[in-house]
């Protein structure tokens, strides 16, 4: 066991750290609402390579390990900052697992910039896929369709959606004549691996918008006064803090272990991911609402910052799915599916 | 970062896992059960016959030396299978007081014994008028001469009637502020003037209260310093906080498993398939992992040098907590059945589940209650003003 960041990770952290303190400040963060994307930071951050961090070198990428993502992916949710890349990073790791030619061009597309790729969740339905992650401002989306998986150019086949989160998300109509990256059962098997690094990463993500959360509700109540006294000291404000405290912790090793699966536990990796990514929202979720809470009417003005992690702790994770649903792939990643276990 | 327990460890795990396989039967778990008294001769006699009493003190103080995340992994192994260690824990709690602050004759005359299994010390902290607020103890000692003079009463002195001290706390001082008016001492329990009376518990555990009439001890039983006791005992106390129930919420979730994996529904159908109680499941397994999780990161920073000042609590408040959410909520997947009985031969999973939810609910209020261990959390973990 050693739950030390290496001296790379470390830095790691502190450029990413930085470059969000600076760049993605609440005040940019309101400036890019209501879509939720930041042009100049996703270039910046594009330029710093998070696109050829996610893939091998063999695909044309740096071959950074899953922890180091999760780690930038912390970061990001620390900020809530308003860059794709969590989607970025799940559709370059999807296209170079496919590897074969069209895929292999547009991952060659991503890296080198000209085109922003996401993917999309859930198959699509009737020609349509909804509230496709990043989809409001990406070139092309990976759209599973029956039992294809498209590479879908988004250019007038896509509807912004304004929502909780300002999240760039986008309902996406899906072309009769977009290019098949896969098809049969390696379609849905791809777009099922796609969402174990979208659990895993947004795990992280998460941790990282409760952990600022936390941070804010624990300043503010040390500061603010009631009666004569900070009103941290009151053990119902500082217990349900406490709890948070801990939740996040917790949440933070599990992503973290999650990330560490993928490559040293594969067996888990998948059940992992889901595990955490169901832990990290309960944990953010409740920390976002208690913080908030307990800035009193000041919580809920537009011009605190904290409504801006309560918004996004919900809406990061439940553009996936409520925590009843996760659970159950939980169940299906360790049992197996319905059917199978009995 | 590696999550991965190291071969020695894991090779120890096994050796203790062997050991544990080869004394605990279905039958000494009854036993235990049935009388309440999480105590055995020949169990203690092995783990003590094999170091395993100091398992983790350093080699020049008589232990066996083993690395902090070792000791846990004993300890996942002893819990696995709710093996009678009970005693050995509250023993080791009072030696390390003597090993600390206890005088050389005190050290000579118990210590070796402590480590052989030889003797049982119990703990004499709390009083029916002081539980969380432990250094609100009445419990009177006044000297007299060479001699100390003990009048009060102990809640919660588990295994007193069968041990051979307890390790008690007193008020020496009432004029002073409440910390720094308590002395500690070992006193023999065979001796006039102790009464233990049984107590029974939610669980099915025998503990006692004692009480204390004109009890004399001679000074050199005293540990530490006159008045020096809040020390002392918060000394000891150190590595109870450090306790999780991860393992034990793991026992309960196979038992879920292997439950949900046998039953039927009214069409026949495994109730494993059945998509609530999925969700429960998979949610029990979710805090099994983190349990584990913050359990290992508390022994992994023993390990390194660090305090784990805020990780420790954190640790025993959530594993706590954990197992009794999924008591609970296991209890309630399973149904009217859960109901039967532990042990009841028509108990499903010999009702096992049933007795999780009983032993759950004292997880939480011993070694700390949950509001303590938030309170700790809050001040030292977040910086919270108090």
């Amino acid at each position: 066991v050693d739950l030390r960041f290496t001296d790379e990770q470390q830095q790691l952290i502190d450029t990413f750290g930085a470059l969000y303190a600076k760049q993605a400040t609440p005040e940019r963060v309101r400036a890019a609402e209501p879509l939720g994307f930041d042009k100049a930071l996703w270039d910046q951050v594009h330029e710093m390579g998070v696109i050829a961090m996610a893939v091998d070198e063999a695909a044309g990428g740096w071959g950074a390990s899953p922890e180091d993502l999760a780690l930038i992916a912390e970061q990001q949710g620390r900020a809530v900052a308003p860059v794709p890349v969590i989607e970025a990073q799940v559709a370059a790791r999807l296209l170079a697992r496919l590897g074969d030619e069209s895929s292999s061009a547009a991952l060659a597309a991503a890296l080198a910039g000209e085109r922003l790729v996401t993917v999309a969740l859930h198959p699509g339905r009737d020609g349509r896929a909804g509230l496709v992650p990043a989809a409001a401002v990406a070139d092309d989306a990976i759209v599973l369709d029956g039992d294809q998986l498209l590479l879908v150019p988004l250019e007038g086949a896509r509807l912004a959606v304004e929502n909780l989160g300002s999240m760039p998300v986008a309902d996406v109509t899906i072309p009769a004549d977009a290019e098949v990256l896969a098809s049969g059962p390696s379609a849905a098997g791809a777009l099922d691996a796609a969402v174990d690094d979208f659990l895993f990463l947004t795990a992280a993500a998460l941790v990282g918008v409760g952990a600022r959360a936390l941070e804010l509700g624990i300043a503010y109540v040390k500061e603010r006064k009631a009666w004569g006294v900070p009103i941290g000291s009151f053990q119902s404000v500082a217990h349900r803090l406490a709890d948070s405290a801990t939740a996040l912790d917790g949440a933070r090793l599990l992503a973290y272990e999650a990330a560490w699966a993928v490559d040293e536990e594969p067996a888990r990796a998948a059940e992992l991911a889901a595990m955490a990514f169901v832990f990290a929202y309960e944990s953010a979720r409740d920390a976002t609402y208690r913080s908030l809470h307990y800035h009193g009417g000041y919580g809920f003005m537009m011009e605190y910052d904290i409504q801006l992690y309560f918004r996004r702790a919900r809406a990061w994770a439940n553009v996936y799915g409520e925590p009843r649903k996760v659970y159950r792939r939980v169940a299906d990643k360790r049992y197996g599916a319905t059917g199978e276990a009995g | 970062m590696d999550f991965r327990l190291e071969e020695h460890i894991e090779a120890f795990r096994e050796e203790v896992r062997e050991f544990v396989d080869e004394r605990m039967s279905e039958e000494l778990e009854e036993r235990i059960y049935r009388t309440g008294v999480s105590h055995d001769d020949d169990f203690t006699g092995g783990m003590a016959e094999r170091g395993w009493y100091a398992a983790g003190w350093p080699e020049e103080w008589g232990g066996a030396g083993h690395d902090p995340l070792e000791i846990m992994a004993m300890r996942e192994e002893l819990h696995r299978r709710d093996a009678p260690t009970y005693s050995i824990g509250t023993t080791m709690m009072a030696a390390k007081a003597i090993m600390h602050s206890g005088n050389e004759e005190l050290k000579r005359e118990i210590l070796p014994k402590a480590l052989r299994g030889e003797v049982i010390i119990v703990l004499g902290f709390s009083e029916p008028e002081a539980g969380s607020d432990v250094a609100n103890a009445q419990t009177r000692a006044v000297r007299d001469g060479d001699e100390w003079v003990i009048n009060g009463s102990k809640m919660f002195t588990t295994n007193a009637h069968i041990a051979d001290y307890v390790f008690l706390l007193t008020r020496s001082n009432p004029d002073v502020p409440k910390h720094k008016g308590l002395t500690t001492f070992l006193v023999p329990l065979k001796q006039p003037g102790i009464e233990v009376q049984a107590v029974f518990t939610l669980s099915g555990e025998r503990t006692n209260i004692t009480y204390y009439t004109d009890v004399r001890v001679e000074d050199r039983w005293r540990i530490g310093e006159v008045d020096g006791g809040w020390r002392v005992m918060t000394g000891s106390l150190q590595d109870e906080h450090s306790g999780g129930f991860g393992v034990r919420l793991g026992r309960l979730l196979t038992e879920a498993e292997d439950w949900a994996r046998e039953a039927t529904d009214d069409d026949d159908e495994p109730r494993i398939d059945d998509p609530d109680v999925r969700e429960r499941l998979a949610r029990c397994a979710t805090e099994v992992e983190v349990s584990l999780l913050l359990h290992r990161r508390a022994a992994w920073m023993f390990r390194e040098g660090m305090v784990p000042e805020a990780e420790g609590p954190m640790n025993k408040l959530f594993s706590s907590e954990a197992m009794e959410r999924a008591a609970q909520d296991l209890c309630e997947m399973v149904g009217p059945d859960a109901l039967r009985s532990y042990f009841d031969p028509t108990a499903p999973r010999g009702g096992r589940i049933e007795y999780a939810l009983r032993f759950s609910i004292g997880t939480t209020i011993y070694a700390g209650t949950s509001e303590i261990q938030r309170n700790i959390i809050a001040s030292r973990g977040l910086g919270l003003p108090r």
